[in-house]
Formats: structure tokens, sequence, C-alpha cells
């Protein structure tokens, strides 16, 4: 067993809290770069344009690049050969939160009770999704997750008979419906298979991938150049203002079905698609 | 690509010259104000109680600042998506504000009070708000402190860029947009 301090956990998710709102990672810069030179829509170019300058001021001025910094969403991969020492795991990933964020002069998003709302004032608690792996390392990324984007998201239980059409139709119309509201250019993470909670999981997930790399499985990369295409026919455009460049990417992830469902689920995400990772 | 210039307080002549579809720089005052304080301000109005601020003529931008860095006016500054104010969009523009600023489509009810009321709905980039805030030359929390991000403060811009979206002639970009380039299989 290799022993792992938590400590590390924390000062590793300060860290990436404010590398993600700070930097953009460079596939979706390039992405942004590559749907300018097809943007027909003059309006929908500047919009490109304002999107490429704005990454670049908040780089260079070390400045979250959208003022929702977001709710700190956790992926930890935890290797079942390390022993964890110093303190309780989540409560070290709330510190690192809690220290990012404020450090960093993030915005606190979170509000305690989502009825009466009262905010935290130090963005915690995150939200934490953790995988035991083979292996004695630990990887934790963060994906802060704006509410704009968050709220256009939907889940659907597909019945079997619906097939490949059914899941397409369901992921354009959530794009279609979205519309202007979570500041397209989009990215959307598609969930397949699973149960009602997993299928969830597994569209924010596929945020994850590195933005455009298609699904090794060549039928659901298929489907992902079909989605691509037909969202980006719907002239929603940079901003909503009308344009060719509706999404950036989508990125379908799967998993295995009970012989009665069909579950499917849209994560949208905006164009700032943040996530930071690193391996302790 | 026109560009108007435009500034609060403004007249029901200079919102009958706005189209949607513009593009405009704003400078001098707007204020912010966002979900919590739209209900609170909403909750004055139906109480008969005074508002906090007077929004005649005035323009409100549906933000939710970052914290500002040392030495700085302001943290970003982006738009929140809008149709979560729609709710109290209408009661605000009864209250005689004659803008408002965000991101995203409006309900139909916000959009017939902008014809009735001689008012519009305006979006700036969404996500740009290490950009926006370079425009934001000062700040100061003018209601409900207690709200954090979500306190009303009055912003002096210089050059802020908007789109209209909705003019008070009844036309939404965001439609016509999506018509002009959507293609049919």
């Amino acid at each position: 067993m290799r022993e792992v301090n938590v400590a590390a956990i924390t000062d590793a998710i300060a860290e990436l809290s404010m590398d993600a709102n700070y930097n953009l990672g460079d596939d979706v810069l390039k992405s942004f770069k590559d749907a300018l030179e097809k943007e027909t829509s003059p309006t929908g170019k500047a919009v490109l344009e304002q999107l490429i300058e704005n990454a670049q001021i908040a780089k260079e001025e070390q400045v979250p690049m959208c003022q929702d910094t977001g709710y700190a969403v956790i992926f930890v991969e935890l290797g079942q050969e390390v022993n964890l020492v110093g303190g309780d795991l989540y409560e070290a990933i709330n510190e690192g939160v809690r220290r990012g964020y404020g450090d960093g002069y993030l915005r606190k998003s979170i509000v305690s009770d989502p009825i009466n709302r009262v905010n935290t004032k130090d963005n915690t608690p995150a939200v934490v999704h953790v995988d035991i792996v083979p292996g004695d390392k630990v990887k934790v990324t963060i994906a802060p997750k704006g509410g704009g984007s968050e709220n256009m998201s939907a889940v659907k239980m597909l019945k079997p008979s619906d097939g490949a059409k059914g899941v397409v139709d369901f992921v354009v119309e959530a794009a279609s419906n979205a519309g202007s509201n979570p500041c397209p250019p989009i990215v959307i993470g598609v969930g397949i298979g699973g149960t009602f909670e997993k299928v969830a999981y597994l569209a924010k997930k596929a945020l994850l991938r590195e933005l455009g790399q298609p699904n090794p499985d060549p039928f659901y990369a298929e489907m992902e150049k079909e989605l691509l295409e037909k969202i980006n026919k719907l002239g929603i455009g940079p901003q909503g203002f009308g344009g060719r460049t509706t999404a950036l990417a989508v990125h379908i992830e799967t998993y295995p079905a009970h012989i009665a469902s069909m579950p499917a689920a849209v994560n949208i995400n905006c164009h700032a698609a943040r996530h930071k990772e690193r391996v302790i | 690509m026109t560009v108007k210039r435009i500034s609060a307080p403004l007249s029901d002549e200079d919102i009958m010259e706005l189209k949607a579809g513009d593009n405009v720089l704003i400078s001098g005052v707007i204020y912010t104000g966002r979900d919590a304080a739209h209900k609170k301000l909403t909750e004055l109005v139906e109480a008969g109680e005074p508002l906090p601020v007077d929004f005649t003529g005035q323009m409100i931008y549906y933000v939710g600042p970052s914290p500002a860095k040392p030495g700085k006016v302001i943290g970003s500054a982006g738009p929140t998506t809008s149709g979560r104010m729609d709710a109290y969009t209408p009661t605000m523009l009864e209250q005689g504000l004659k803008a408002c600023i965000g991101k995203g489509s409006r309900n139909k009810a916000v959009k017939d009070a902008l014809v009735k009321h001689k008012a519009v709905y305006l979006a700036s980039t969404g996500g740009a708000a290490a950009l926006l805030a370079r425009t934001i030359k000062k700040a100061e929390v003018v209601a409900y402190p207690e709200l954090g991000p979500e306190a009303i403060y009055r912003l002096e811009v210089e050059d802020f860029p908007a789109t209209v979206v909705n003019d008070a002639h009844g036309t939404d970009i965001y439609e016509v947009g999506r018509q002009e380039y959507a293609l049919n299989d």
C-alpha cells in the first residue's frame, strides 16, 4: 500500500480550481479558431473573436474567464492500493475548494439549501464522484460547472424500441430547446445506458474528454458526428444570434442497460469547457 | 456593422430608435441585479414600499460578478441567464426600467411588456466576463450587500458592448437569426 496524505489532495484541488477558471484548455481555444474559419454569420464571428480575446485576458491577468466559476465538480480516481492518511477525503476536497475559491477570487455560487437559499460563502460543498481503480495513484479532476448551461440539461427514460433515432432526436431537441440560454457554442455530453442516476453521471463525464476526440467505438463516433452536424444545422449560432456554430463537440459515453431500459442524458456545457486534472 | 452609443437615463425616443440586431456600446451608469435582488425588489413593489434605487430610465445588468482582485475595480462580470428574471421583469418595467442586459431568451410576457412600456432587452456575450470587466470603471454596492455576488451594484461603464435582442417593436433577434441560418434537410 502507498500512503497518500489527503493534504496533497487539498493542495491539488486548490490549485486546480484557479487553473481551471483562469486558463482555458488549448483544445477549446483551437476549436474556437476552427469555428471562426467556418462561421458565416458576422455577429457569430464577432462573438467567437470576443471569446478568444476573453480567454487571453483571463490567462494574462489570471482572472476567471467567466464570472460563474461554477459548482466544483470533482472526479477522483482512487487507486485501490492507496492508503489515504491525514484525514477525511471529502473534507480534504472541500478544504481545497474553500482555499482555491477564496485565494483565487473566484465567485462563491453555492447555497446551503435548494429552497431556503443561503450562500455558504466558500463555494462548498463540492460534488464528488469517486471511482476505485487499480494501482497506487490518485487522479483528481475538477470540472467547475456553470449554472446557466447546467440548467439546460435533460434526462429521459427512453424505450429500447426508440433505438438510436430516439437518442438522436432527444439530444437534438435538448440543444434546440436550450437555444441561446447556455452560452453557445456549447459542448454536449451525452450518456446512454445504465440506470437513471448512472446515465446523468455518464453525460457529465463525457464533458471531460478532450474536445472533439471521438468515442473509441466507431458506431458511437459516427453518432457523435451525426449529432454535431444536426445541431449545427439548427442555426442557433454563437450566443444564439444566428450562425453555423451552435456546438463545438458532442461526446457520448455509454454503459450496459437493463433489458427494459434505455436511459439517455444530455449535460450541456457552455463554451468555457473547463476541466483540469492532476495525478498524485 | 453599425454601432449605436447609448447611456442612461433612456427616453422613450431613445428606445424607439433601437432595433433588434443593433450592436450598442453603453457608457455611464448601469445597475446590477439578479435572482435574489429581483425577488426582494418585486416584494417591495407588491408591498407598496419604495425601492432602494430609482430605476426610472435606467438599465439593469443581470450579473453576479466574481470578487475583485486587489487593485481591481471588479472581478469578472459577464451576463447570467435572463430567463430566470422573467417572472420579475414586467414589474420592473412598470417601475420605469428601460433596458435589461443578460443573455438567453425571454418569455412572451416579458416581450409584450417591453413593447407596452417602450423598453429593450439586450444581450452581452455570455462567458466573456474578463473582457466585459475591462469596460467597468467603477463599482459600488448600493443595496443588499448581504446577498454577496447577488447584491445590487452601481457600475460606471465605458463602451460596454451589447446587442439588442428584443426591441420595443416586438422583434426578437434570436428568432430572426436562427431562422436565417437554419438548414433544413
